[in-house]
């Protein structure tokens, strides 16, 4: 790719991203002023509705809608100011650089291409390649996805094939312009957990050969810890607190703490499941 | 697991299904499920999308056909129209409390209607009286739903399924729209209502950690058929007889990585 600037800069660089959105009453932010810098690691991203992990998400791969305002002192993929890299400089990152997986492939997949041209849609906007190779290397990435049958699943369209698949297939189209970051938003969160858990494999496994790097964002503290090597808690737009994956149980946060602790648990429930107790100096 | 309901499983089912089959055209959407809900009862119904669980409750409340097998209630069995008083013993709530309150309604309106529809008389102690029990005071009262949290939302529609005082809610997924934090605040409230009234229940999830949490029994589902019955005791102590239950509880304990991943 052209434009980068170095190899040693982080993949991923966020220092002071505000993201607002206009109210009756003035500009609201929904995030609020998050820090992070991602290398070759798998990050997670927590919270409830409403706390900022998604927007943050989308502000890092610019699908903000025109509506919001993002600033940010830095925002910068390997090097690269995103904020105030030209139009065609974003085309070529966003897929080629940073690919994104979102919750639902019934909205996020085209639903008027079958599964393999909206795969080759995606290859072909960012690597020059012939009709046929881009067929061959698009078959090849379904494989690689774990479908048994990629001649079949190519020729499909979206409402065909079941949740799993569509996740699949969406990974299958985010990975094959070889990007080196990947931000999963929920991707697992539509599917049945067996289905879930096959899919998390997938996604874990392609992540570790690339050697990419994954924001993973979730509101399941306990699912992002078992995949990812560090996680931020993010409440009103902050980021609460930043912990090791491993060692979540040493959470300080009441927040993180609560969060933890309100799922009811197939070995020691208890009854009734503690609360959480909101703080307004959370938010503050 | 529930055992805060002791006295729960005694007297005549409240509820009986007995070969109960669901048909959509040729699709068969429930084949031959049998089941009881005693009184007091807490049943769950836990599979993966498509497994029957929400098709049995929509038969059950008359919004899907029984195509073969019978459904008793207190001993009558269910036709194809269910008669009004059916719907002031049976009650349910739905997954989704942004689809299943009405926009235009206040919380007020929404809980008068079951009220008009049964001619319940003292309407206004019953309204006051159900929004104490979930847990909303009367500010709500004259709040329209998009004035809600989701959580604020699936409360209302516990009041108004509670109004009518019914003997079984059929609750489909009542917290899987939610967050963490509210879904404990609502399972905490159904157990509430639960202690407090000798109500049976009929849950359906897909979170075998929520099952257990509300329910003495559960059925596990798959394709419309039932893989296996059992106690949420059982469950949780590994007693299980089917692979496919297995593979449900391992799911459930979250992703496990086979072999480390270089970093």
């Amino acid at each position: 790719m052209t434009n980068m600037k170095s190899d040693t800069a982080p993949l991923l660089e966020v220092r002071d991203l505000r993201v607002s959105y206009p109210t009756r009453d003035g500009r609201t932010e929904v995030v609020r002023g998050v820090n992070f810098t991602l290398g070759r690691e798998r990050l997670g991203i927590v919270g409830e509705s409403g706390s900022g992990k998604s927007q943050t998400g989308r502000a890092i791969i610019g699908l903000t809608p025109p509506t919001g305002r993002i600033t940010a002192e830095r925002l910068a993929y390997k090097g690269t100011d995103l904020l105030t890299a030209s139009p065609r400089q974003r085309r070529q990152i966003r897929g080629g650089g940073i690919g994104m997986v979102l919750q639902d492939p019934r909205f996020s997949l085209n639903p008027l291409m079958t599964i393999g041209q909206q795969i080759v849609e995606a290859l072909r906007s960012h690597v020059r390649v012939s009709g046929s190779d881009a067929r061959r290397r698009a078959l090849e990435m379904l494989e690689r996805v774990r479908i048994n049958d990629p001649e079949r699943v190519f020729g499909l369209y979206p409402h065909e094939v079941s949740g799993g698949m569509g996740q699949r297939a969406m990974i299958a189209m985010m990975l094959i312009a070889g990007p080196d970051l990947l931000i999963a938003d929920e991707p697992t969160s539509a599917l049945d957990v067996v289905v879930q858990i096959e899919v998390l494999a997938i996604l874990d496994q392609l992540v570790a050969e690339r050697g990419m790097g994954l924001i993973f964002i979730s509101h399941d503290l306990r699912l992002v810890s078992s995949f990812c090597d560090r996680v931020l808690v993010m409440y009103a737009g902050r980021v609460v607190e930043e912990i090791e994956a491993s060692r979540l149980s040493e959470a300080k946060h009441p927040y993180t703490r609560g969060l933890l602790d309100c799922v009811p648990r197939l070995h020691n429930d208890r009854h009734p499941l503690p609360t959480l107790q909101r703080q307004a100096e959370w938010a503050v | 697991m529930s055992d805060l309901h002791g006295k729960s499983g005694t007297g005549a089912p409240v509820l009986i299904a007995d070969a109960l089959g669901v048909d959509f055209g040729p699709f068969r959407a429930v084949d031959g499920v049998s089941f009881e809900v005693r009184p007091g009862e807490s049943l769950g119904l836990v599979g993966e999308s498509g497994s029957g669980k929400s098709t049995i409750l929509r038969a059950i409340a008359g919004l899907a056909p029984i195509s073969s097998g019978a459904v008793r209630f207190e001993g009558k069995p269910l036709g194809k129209r269910r008669e009004k008083a059916f719907y002031r013993h049976v009650q349910m709530v739905f997954q989704d409390p942004y689809g299943s309150l009405h926009p235009r309604q206040t919380v007020d309106q929404i809980l008068s209607e079951p009220l008009a529809i049964h001619r319940i008389a003292d309407g206004e102690r019953r309204i006051r009286q159900a929004l104490d029990e979930v847990g909303l005071g009367s500010g709500f009262r004259f709040r329209y739903p998009h004035q809600l949290s989701g959580g604020q939302r699936q409360r209302v529609a516990i009041a108004r399924a509670l109004i009518t005082e019914p003997e079984l809610l059929l609750l489909d997924e009542p917290t899987s729209a939610l967050d963490a934090s509210v879904q404990a605040e609502i399972l905490n409230l159904l157990e509430e209502i639960r202690q407090h009234r000798r109500l049976s229940s009929i849950l359906v999830s897909h979170d075998l950690a929520v099952i257990t949490h509300l329910c003495e029994r559960l059925i596990v589902m798959q394709s419309g058929r039932e893989v296996e019955t059992l106690t949420s005791r059982q469950l949780v102590a590994g007693e299980v007889t089917k692979p496919y239950t297995r593979e449900l509880m391992a799911a459930s304990e979250g992703f496990r990585r086979k072999e480390p991943v270089p970093a």
